[in-house]
C-alpha cells in the first residue's frame, strides 16, 4: 500500500504494524496514553492494544528507562516514548552505564530490543530544556544506535527495523517534522545504518541531520536559481555510520558542508568533517564548513532564536563564501515556512 | 530444614567463603586485575534468600556479588576465569568481578553504579506480569542504594503496579566509609519503605536460617498476594569496602571483640547450629572443607592456565 501520510501518521502505522507482528512489543512513556498522545504518533493505541500494551508511566525517566531494558532483556520489545529528548538527560545513567554496554558485559548472552523515542523540540519559545537533539551525546557510547528519520517514509520504515533491532536504539523526531506528509510505502524496509541521498548536485556536498535537511533542500531551491547545485545527503542514522555515500559525494563536489542539527562544538559534525577529512584529503578544494547551534543555551525570545539555528540561509552563505561567489539578494526569499505552520504552545 | 537441606547450604556458604578466602591470598600476585568487593560476613543473605526463590527466578545483583554469583551458579570455573580475566568467563573476562551475571541461570546482571539494577529488575517482574506468569524477580542492593532516587522510583513504580519482585536490601551499616548515620535522613529503613503498597520484613542477615525463614515467608506472601516484597538483612562487612584487606585501623568503625564475631560470621553460626543439631561432625566440616578447597584449587589453577580472549573479542558483542 502506498499512501501520502504524515510524519506522525508515519510513525503512529509503524507502531501499529508493529503492535499487531509482535506481542512482545509494547509502549510506555508519560502521555503517550493521554488525550494528545505525543502529538497524536500513539493515537488509538491504547484503545486497540489495551492497557498493558500501551501505558503512561510515574515521573520517573531513570527508572522506567531502566524498566524497559530490564522487560528488554526478558525478551520484550518495549519502545519508550518522551516528549522532548531533553528528559533523556535524567535517564544518562541507564542508557551510559547499562543500556549500552550490557550485552559486552554479558558476554553476549543478552539482547537488547528496546527503542527509545524522544522529540526534539523548536519554536514558540522551546527554549533551553525543550529544544535539545542530542544524538552527538548518545552516539558517543558505543553500543546505541542513534537514528533521526526525517520523511514520513524514513520515521516509518526506520521505526519499524527499529523495533525489530536486538540493539538499543535511540530514535529522534523533530517536532516540525510531525506535520510534513509525504508517500509511504508500508512494505518498504529501510535497515538502520544507511544514509541517503536527498538531492543530487555538483557544487558542494550538504551533510544533513533532521531538521537540517528540511533547511538544505530551501537551501537548494534558492541556490539553484543561480544555477548552483548542491548535492543533500540525510545522515539518517548517526549511530552505526556508514560513510561510503558521504565519501563518495565528496570526492565527487570537492566541496563539503555539514549542517547538523545541534551545537557544533565536539558535535556529530566534527565526526563527519574529521571523516571527509581523512578520506577526501586529496579531493578537497577548501576545508570542510561546520553549521550548527550557536554555542549558547537555547534562547526563548524569537529574534535571539533566529540566530542560533542553522538555516538554509545560513547554508547559502557558506556556499556562497566556498565557491567565492557574491551575496545574493535574498530578501524577497520565504524563509521558515514550516515554522509558520507551527503555532504551538508545544 | 532437614540435614540434606543443612548440609547443602552449607556447601554454598562455604564454597563462597573459601572462594573469598583464595581471593585475599591470591590478589597479591597481581594477576586478578579486577576491583574485588568481598562479601565476607554477608554470604547467608545471597545463600539463603536463593535458597527460597523458586526455580526460573530472574535475579539481579550489586558489585558485591561473589557470593550472589556462587550461591546462582556454584560455577568456580567459570568465576575465576571471569576475575582473572579469561576467555573461559562468562564475559570471556570483559566482565570482570563487579559485572558477574550468568543469564542462563537467572542471574541477569549485577553492576557497579549503585542502585541501577533495581529497574532492571522492576521491568523483569513487569515482563512476567505482562506474559501473565507468576515468576518472581529478586533484587539485591546494600542501604547506600535507598540514597538513589532510582531506588524509590523503582519501588514506587513496582508497588503501584503490585509487581511480584523481592527487594532484597543487604544492609551493613556502610557506604564505602561512611555510616548510615552520616547518610541517611529517614529514621529507618522500615518506616521509610513502610509508606509505600508492600510486604515488608527483616532479620539478621549473620543468622542463614533466619534470613531462610524471613525470605521463605515472604516468598509466598509475594505470591499470594501479588505486590513488592521488601526484605531488610543487617549484616557485618568484615573487610574493607574495596580490595582484600582488612581497614579496622582506619578508624571509621571498631574492630569487632571475639564475642561478636561469633554473632556476625554467618558461616560460624551455622557451623554451630548444625553441629549442635548433630547434623554435622567437626571431621564432617572439614572433610566438606577440603572438598570445597580442592574445587577453588582446581577453578583458580585452571583459571591461570587459561587463554586471555584473542584481538577480536574487542568489538565483539559490542551490538549484534
Amino acid at each position: 500500500m502506498k499512501a501520502s501520510i504524515t510524519f506522525r501518521e508515519a510513525l503512529n502505522l509503524a507502531l501499529v504494524r508493529e503492535m499487531e507482528t509482535d506481542p512482545n512489543v509494547f509502549l510506555f512513556g508519560l502521555d503517550v496514553a493521554d488525550h494528545k498522545r505525543i502529538f497524536g504518533s500513539t493515537a488509538n493505541l491504547v484503545e486497540r492494544f489495551g492497557t498493558d500494551r500501551c501505558f503512561g508511566t510515574p515521573l520517573s525517566e531513570d527508572a522506567m528507562t531502566g524498566v524497559a531494558l530490564g522487560a528488554a532483556i526478558l525478551g520484550l520489545r518495549p519502545v519508550h516514548v518522551h516528549i522532548r529528548a531533553d528528559f533523556l538527560l535524567l535517564t544518562m545513567n541507564q542508557v551510559g552505564n547499562m543500556m549500552s554496554n550490557l550485552r559486552y558485559m554479558s558476554g553476549g548472552k543478552l539482547q537488547i530490543p528496546l527503542v527509545i523515542r524522544a522529540v526534539i523540540g523548536r519554536g514558540w519559545g522551546q527554549s533551553a530544556q525543550h529544544s535539545k537533539s542530542l544524538h552527538g551525546v548518545f552516539a558517543h557510547f558505543p553500543g546505541l544506535k542513534v537514528v533521526l528519520p526525517t520523511t514520513p517514509q524514513d520515521a516509518y520504515s526506520l521505526l519499524r527495523s527499529a523495533i525489530r533491532d536486538d540493539n538499543p536504539v535511540i530514535f529522534l523526531e523533530h517536532r516540525w517534522l510531525y506535520d510534513i506528509a509525504g508517500e509511504v510505502d508500508d512494505g518498504a524496509q529501510i535497515p538502520i545504518g544507511l544514509p541517503v541521498m536527498r538531492r543530487k548536485g555538483a557544487a558542494v556536498t550538504v551533510v544533513c541531520t533532521s531538521w537540517m535537511n528540511v533547511e538544505a533542500l530551501k537551501a537548494a531551491e534558492v541556490l539553484a536559481r543561480r544555477g548552483v547545485d548542491i548535492e543533500i545527503i540525510d545522515v539518517r542514522t548517526v549511530s552505526p555510520l556508514q560513510a561510503e555515500l558521504i565519501v563518495d559525494s565528496v570526492k565527487k563536489t570537492r566541496n563539503c558542508i555539514v549542517a547538523d542539527y545541534d551545537w557544533v562544538f565536539c558535535g556529530f559534525g566534527a565526526e563527519i568533517a574529521a571523516i571527509v577529512s581523512h578520506r577526501c584529503f586529496g579531493s578537497l578544494e577548501r576545508p570542510v564548513e561546520r553549521l550548527g547551534f550557536a554555542f549558547s543555551p537555547c534562547p526563548t525570545t524569537r529574534p535571539l532564536e533566529n540566530l542560533f539555528y542553522p538555516s538554509a540561509l545560513s547554508i547559502i552563505r557558506t556556499v556562497e563564501r566556498m565557491l567565492g561567489l557574491e551575496e545574493a539578494d535574498l530578501s524577497r526569499e520565504s524563509f521558515y515556512t514550516y515554522e509558520q505552520r507551527f503555532r504551538g504552545p508545544f | 530444614m532437614d540435614k540434606e537441606e543443612a548440609l547443602s547450604l552449607y556447601r554454598k556458604l562455604i564454597l563462597t567463603r573459601r572462594a573469598e578466602e583464595k581471593i585475599r591470598e591470591e590478589y597479591g600476585k597481581d594477576e586478578m586485575k579486577t576491583p574485588v568487593h568481598l562479601g565476607i560476613g554477608g554470604e547467608a543473605i545471597p545463600v539463603g534468600v536463593c535458597h527460597c526463590l523458586p526455580k526460573g527466578t530472574s535475579i539481579f545483583g550489586t558489585y558485591r556479588n561473589h557470593a550472589l554469583y556462587l550461591a546462582v551458579t556454584e560455577d568456580t570455573d567459570g568465576f575465576f576465569a571471569e576475575l582473572y580475566g579469561k576467555t573461559t568467563g562468562p564475559a570471556k573476562g570483559k566482565a570482570g568481578s563487579m559485572h558477574l551475571s550468568a543469564p542462563q541461570q537467572g542471574l541477569m546482571a549485577t553492576s557497579a553504579v549503585v542502585g541501577t539494577t533495581i529497574p532492571l529488575a522492576v521491568g523483569a517482574a513487569l515482563a512476567h506480569a505482562y506474559r501473565k506468569s507468576d515468576g518472581v524477580v529478586a533484587v539485591f542492593f546494600g542501604d547506600g542504594a535507598m540514597e538513589e532516587g532510582v531506588f524509590w522510583e523503582s519501588l514506587n513504580f513496582a508497588c503501584l503496579r503490585r509487581l511480584r519482585i523481592l527487594f532484597v536490601c543487604e544492609d551493613n551499616d556502610l557506604a564505602i566509609h561512611a555510616l548510615a548515620a552520616q547518610r541517611q535522613g529517614f529514621r529507618s529503613i522500615a518506616e521509610a519503605v513502610g509508606g509505600f503498597r508492600c510486604h515488608l520484613a527483616s532479620s539478621d542477615g549473620s543468622d542463614l536460617r533466619a534470613v531462610i525463614s524471613t525470605a521463605r515467608h515472604m516468598v509466598q506472601l509475594v505470591s499470594e498476594q501479588p505486590a513488592p516484597g521488601f526484605l531488610h538483612f543487617t549484616y557485618f562487612r568484615f573487610l574493607e569496602h574495596v580490595g582484600p584487606g582488612e581497614d579496622f585501623d582506619a578508624g571509621y568503625r571498631p574492630r569487632p571483640t571475639p564475642e561478636e564475631i561469633e554473632r556476625l560470621d554467618p558461616v560460624c553460626r551455622f557451623e554451630r547450629e548444625i553441629c549442635a543439631k548433630g547434623w554435622l561432625t567437626d571431621e564432617m566440616l572439614v572433610r566438606e572443607q577440603q572438598k570445597v578447597d580442592q574445587q577453588i584449587h582446581r577453578s583458580v589453577d585452571s583459571a591461570q592456565k587459561a587463554r586471555f580472549p584473542d584481538a577480536t573479542e574487542l568489538y565483539t558483542d559490542v551490538i549484534s
